[in-house]
């Protein structure tokens, strides 16, 4: 991984919701970072706006909710289609930020530089059309090809990404396919023209065990034969340890801890990213009896009402009275690569 | 803000309780008074039943009291200022009738010599309050004897009758048989549906056949063959239920349909089968878990067919098929006005259409604003 | 799929059996028959009738028969010879007077669904993508006049408008001249002068209960993560919603086309006895008082017939456009 060399660089983003109710702080100041051909994984608990943040990546939040402020950087590499992206000279940095969202500019980057894959492989794919259909439309849209050959490529896609029987498959329902097909199915149309970068949301919550190994690891290979970054979003730590090289954690809209995936689960800072990682069960640790998972007191609050100062104090164990609940933490660069938001370390 | 004191966890607790222990009831209010013109709608309607519930003595006339002297009269002018520029309470003119030579038409005119102010609780035509009390106190009048001057709001039909006495009784026939249709169609429809749902198979099969079968026939020839059935010679009250038996007829199927789809699909949730875990019985299942569940939906549905049913009694009536005269009703009295000339010459005595619409609109605004309250966890 | 539909066709035949037989039940409801209301209305005009011709007539109806006797010779009638009985009121065999009528009503309904059809789909397209917006609450609250305002009462207003602000007297479905006339191309056009009427009428109520179910049915359309992955394609936004969402709130306009049709045919009865239009409804109307029960069962069962084939075709587009539906 080439650490110097960003595809994505979020700066201070705020995705906010205006509703009648008041509004939703989503993102809430996130930075984020991701180099080429590498992977990101956001963790957070539900609400936390990892998949907001997500979604203003591609400016296709829902309604109500529009990027208030920030830079979304996004680097374009110029190359002819079909060769490597790693040996591109050229690159062209975009604020996705700033675009329009029903513009030409970001629709001709939605699902050809940056595509997505979704939670429920069910309800994320049209119940009305085939397989095939779907699949063809963004090829045809994005690589202008004719009906025909956007079938035949999208046969191909099917069959890359190890659907069984795609010249079958393609003309099938979704209802008609297992999960991890339709799953399989999903990353097929994501990855149908070479994105440089996969925001994948929480793509195996929905999947059986087996399942979710089984598509981890073909998202691994196609990661390793496109040579794209992946953006993994999941509340699961230890998806996070198998498929990210960097983690970033979110907590109320905001980025409290980002690392390498090693310095994060050998070396957590953030009261917050500590708490987490207690409350994984670990196969084979001595535990004595009657003692209990630890878990993280409380839960996420009103998303109306954010508390003042570090949005984590009135559920932090390690709270700093009259300063925790007052100013709002910095962002700590404490080692290289290693950033947290806690006063603890200033 | 600065010195906000910290919040000690269990008083944190104590706020969130609140919003936690808001009852479903509660959340369905809140979610309907959002729904303004639904709650216009509840106003308008109570309004409307207060009407009909003491029509006798809020219309300031009869509905026998036909009248050559007020045949086509048109709305009384209510005034508050005289010829002269004086203000006085409210009063009207008196009205003079004469007739245009040539086509036999009564013109009215106002004479501004005799003014008759207009009094609440007044005196007016004698009626049986509820068919009980003798009396002839009516809400507003003019205190004077009917052939000499009457105040007549929406004006008069074509034999000389006050179309708000005869608008506000319509009220009492047209807006009570929607209800009793409903009651009839939900009472059939949780009976035959209940039995559906229950026993299931092939009693559920063969009832399910008989709704498709009576659905698949179009209601309003349907109704017309059924209400052409009914002897002319029956008494008003006969007739009355005769029609909203015959409205229910096919109300009942969609009730039933209604009913049995909640169950089913409520047997399939997952709080029904963890209050079979642990213990519950058959019966209290159904009526701790799944009536309240679904009753509010019911609410809505029933709301929902109340409009129609008033619609299919003005529509039945209108074409001569329902109720008939003496039967004071919305659909009886458009039948009355149904040609072309007075529709033309008196448009007063369409009346009865507005309060038709207004009261089916605000049924259905109302129905709407309940259906999205017996939701209250929807988006 | 052929398969499918052969079987709803097999089952629809006994549905249509049971049809006709209810509808000579509740013809045969009303107490006495024709000859004891024809009776009654001569007596009202001071004529007198007497019982032996009474009865002669009564034999030359069959009249005096069990009623599965005259039940039995119409149905064998009718699948026989396409004979559909005798009009007792107007002298006439039932099938000279029955078709025109019912061609002129099926024009009437299934212009009128169309029309309603096409633009209830963009308005309600709109309305719920743009929720909250002025459009949205006019669209909305007209909605609800339309569903409020039965097709009869709009009529009467219809009548009023044109009567008093444009002098022109609505009603009939053809100039005086040609009621009678055989079919040419002037009948056909003088036919289509009046007929927007109540095309126009019945067409507004249609639209008033598409433009609820489309704006309901999208708006819940709208959230579901389909739309979500179709945007992310960089699809139009206009692509997105009438591909995706719009197509699968189209739905339920397919499974309804069976009852929106027998709603708009009761619709339109009414509307044409207010009109006095051509058509079923004032026929029937008098049929029905008159007790004249071939003519009024004839329209009865045709009317049910038509209801259950409608049903049918909704229920064969739906499991063509919705591969989820099983065709079992």
């Amino acid at each position: 991984m080439n650490e110097s060399n960003p595809l994505l660089q979020i700066k201070d983003l705020k995705t906010y919701f205006f509703l009648d109710e008041g509004t939703v702080k989503a993102v809430d100041g996130a930075d984020l970072e991701l180099g080429t051909c590498s992977t990101l994984g956001v963790v957070g608990e539900s609400g936390c706006g990892k998949s907001v943040a997500a979604r203003s990546i591609m400016q296709i939040v829902a309604k109500g909710g529009r990027i208030v402020s920030g830079e979304i950087l996004f680097h374009h590499q110029l190359c002819k289609p079909g060769t490597d992206r790693r040996l591109s000279e050229k690159e062209e940095v975009i604020d996705l930020a700033m675009l329009d969202p029903q513009g030409d500019k970001i629709r001709s980057i939605r699902g050809a530089e940056i595509s997505m894959v979704f939670q429920e492989p069910m309800t994320s794919l049209s119940p009305v059309h085939t397989i095939g259909n779907q699949i063809g439309e963004v090829i045809s849209l994005h690589q202008k090809l004719d009906p025909k050959q956007a079938r035949e490529k999208a046969i191909a896609m099917l069959d890359h990404v190890g659907m069984p029987l795609p010249k079958r498959t393609i003309d099938r329902y979704p209802h008609e396919l297992s999960g991890g097909m339709r799953q399989r199915a999903m990353i097929a149309m994501a990855l149908s023209c070479h994105p440089s970068l996969l925001i994948a949301d929480e793509p195996t919550t929905a999947l059986d065990v087996t399942t979710e190994a089984q598509i981890l690891s073909l998202m691994r290979k196609l990661q390793d034969e496109l040579g794209m970054s992946i953006m993994f979003i999941t509340h699961n730590l230890g998806v996070i340890a198998q498929m990210a090289d960097r983690v970033a954690v979110m907590y109320l809209g905001k980025v409290v801890e980002a690392a390498s995936v090693d310095t994060l689960f050998y070396k957590p800072l953030h009261p917050y990213t500590q708490a987490l990682m207690e409350s994984i069960p670990r196969l084979g640790a001595k535990k004595r009896r009657g003692e209990r998972l630890a878990s993280i007191r409380g839960s996420v609050p009103d998303p109306y009402n954010l508390p003042k100062g570090c949005p984590f104090h009135p559920r932090c164990a390690k709270r700093v009275p009259n300063v925790c609940d007052r100013e709002e933490p910095p962002n700590l660069k404490v080692d290289q690569g290693h950033e947290v938001r806690c006063v603890l370390y200033k | 803000m600065t010195n906000q004191p910290k919040i000690p966890v269990d008083e944190e607790a104590k706020i969130e309780e609140k919003i936690a222990v808001a009852t479903p009831a509660t959340m369905m209010w809140w979610k309907f008074r959002k729904h303004k013109a639904a709650v216009i709608s509840t106003v308008f309607l109570v309004f409307m039943y207060l009407l009909a519930i003491f029509c006798e003595f809020v219309s300031p006339s009869v509905p026998d009291a036909t009248s050559a002297r007020y045949m086509s009269a048109p709305p009384s002018t209510i005034r508050l200022v005289d010829v002269e520029g004086k203000w006085h309470a409210p009063f009207v003119y008196l009205t003079e009738m004469s007739r245009d030579p040539v086509t036999r038409r009564a013109i009215y005119t106002e004479n501004t010599e005799v003014r008759y102010p207009i009094k609440l609780f007044s005196t007016g035509p004698a009626y049986k309050f509820w068919g009980l009390w003798e009396t002839d106190i009516h809400l507003f009048g003019l205190g004077v004897a009917d052939e000499e001057q009457r105040v007549m709001l929406l004006g008069a039909d074509r034999v000389g009758r006050d179309m708000l006495t005869m608008t506000v009784y319509g009220a009492r026939i047209s807006l009570s048989i929607g209800l009793i249709g409903v009651a009839l169609s939900l009472g059939m429809g949780i009976v035959i549906g209940g039995i559906s749902g229950f026993y299931g198979g092939a009693i559920d099969n063969f009832i399910q056949r008989v709704i498709e079968f009576i659905r698949s026939i179009p209601h309003i020839p349907l109704w017309m063959a059924l209400s052409a059935a009914l002897p002319l010679e029956w008494p008003v009250l006969k007739v009355y239920f005769a029609i909203s038996m015959i409205l229910s007829l096919t109300g009942w199927t969609s009730m039933a349909r209604t009913v049995r789809g909640r169950f089913l699909a409520m047997r399939e949730e997952d709080f029904i089968l963890s209050a079979r875990l642990t213990g519950s019985s058959e019966g209290r299942i159904i009526l701790v878990h799944m009536v309240p569940s679904f009753l509010s939906y019911i609410i809505a549905i029933l709301t929902l067919a109340v409009p129609y049913m008033i619609l299919s009694e003005t529509s039945l009536s209108f074409i001569g098929l329902g109720l008939r005269a003496p039967a004071v009703s919305w659909g009886v009295l458009l039948a009355e006005a149904q040609n072309v000339r007075s529709i033309a010459l008196t448009p007063w005595v369409f009346w009865p259409a507005v309060a038709v619409i207004s009261t089916v609109l605000a049924f259905n605004f109302l129905g709407d604003g309940l259906r999205d309250a017996a939701d209250p966890y929807a988006r | 799929m052929l398969g499918y539909i052969l079987r709803r066709v097999a089952i629809m035949i006994p549905t249509l059996f049971v049809i006709s037989i209810m509808t000579f039940i509740i013809i045969q409801l009303p107490p006495g028959d024709f000859l004891t209301s024809y009776a009654a209305s001569l007596r009202a005009q001071g004529e007198v009738i007497d019982e032996d011709e009474m009865e002669v007539m009564r034999e030359r109806y069959g009249l005096n028969q069990p009623i599965y006797v005259q039940y039995a010779k119409w149905i064998w009638g009718i699948m026989t010879r396409g004979d559909w009985g005798q009009s007792m009121s107007l002298q006439v065999p039932v099938k000279d007077l029955i078709w025109q009528r019912m061609a002129l009503s099926m024009v009437l309904s299934v212009v009128s669904l169309i029309v309603g059809w096409f633009i209830a789909i963009p308005l309600g397209v709109y309305s719920a993508t743009h929720q909250y917006s002025l459009v949205d609450y006019i669209v909305t609250f007209i909605s609800f006049m339309g569903i409020g305002t039965p097709s009869f009462l709009l009529g009467l207003v219809v009548m009023y408008v044109a009567m008093n602000y444009m002098g022109l007297t609505v009603g009939g479905l053809f100039s005086s001249q040609y009621i009678m006339a055989p079919w040419s191309w002037d009948k056909v056009i003088d036919l289509a002068k009046h007929i927007w009427i109540p095309i126009a009428i019945l067409a507004f109520n249609g639209t008033a209960g598409g433009l609820r179910t489309t704006r309901a049915n999208l708006l819940d359309e709208l959230n579901k993560p389909y739309v979500e992955t179709a945007r992310s394609k960089g699809l139009k936004e206009g692509r997105v919603i009438w591909k995706y969402p719009v197509r699968v709130a189209l739905n339920p306009f397919f499974s309804t086309v069976g009852w929106e049709l027998a709603n708009l045919i009761g619709g339109a009865t009414l509307l044409s006895i207010v009109l006095n239009l051509q058509t079923e409804g004032p026929m029937l109307l008098n049929a029905l008082t008159a007790q004249d029960m071939y003519l009024a069962g004839s329209f009865l069962f045709l009317l049910s017939a038509i209801t259950v084939v409608g049903t049918l075709v909704s229920d064969i587009l739906l499991a063509w456009v919705d591969p989820r539906i099983r065709m079992t």
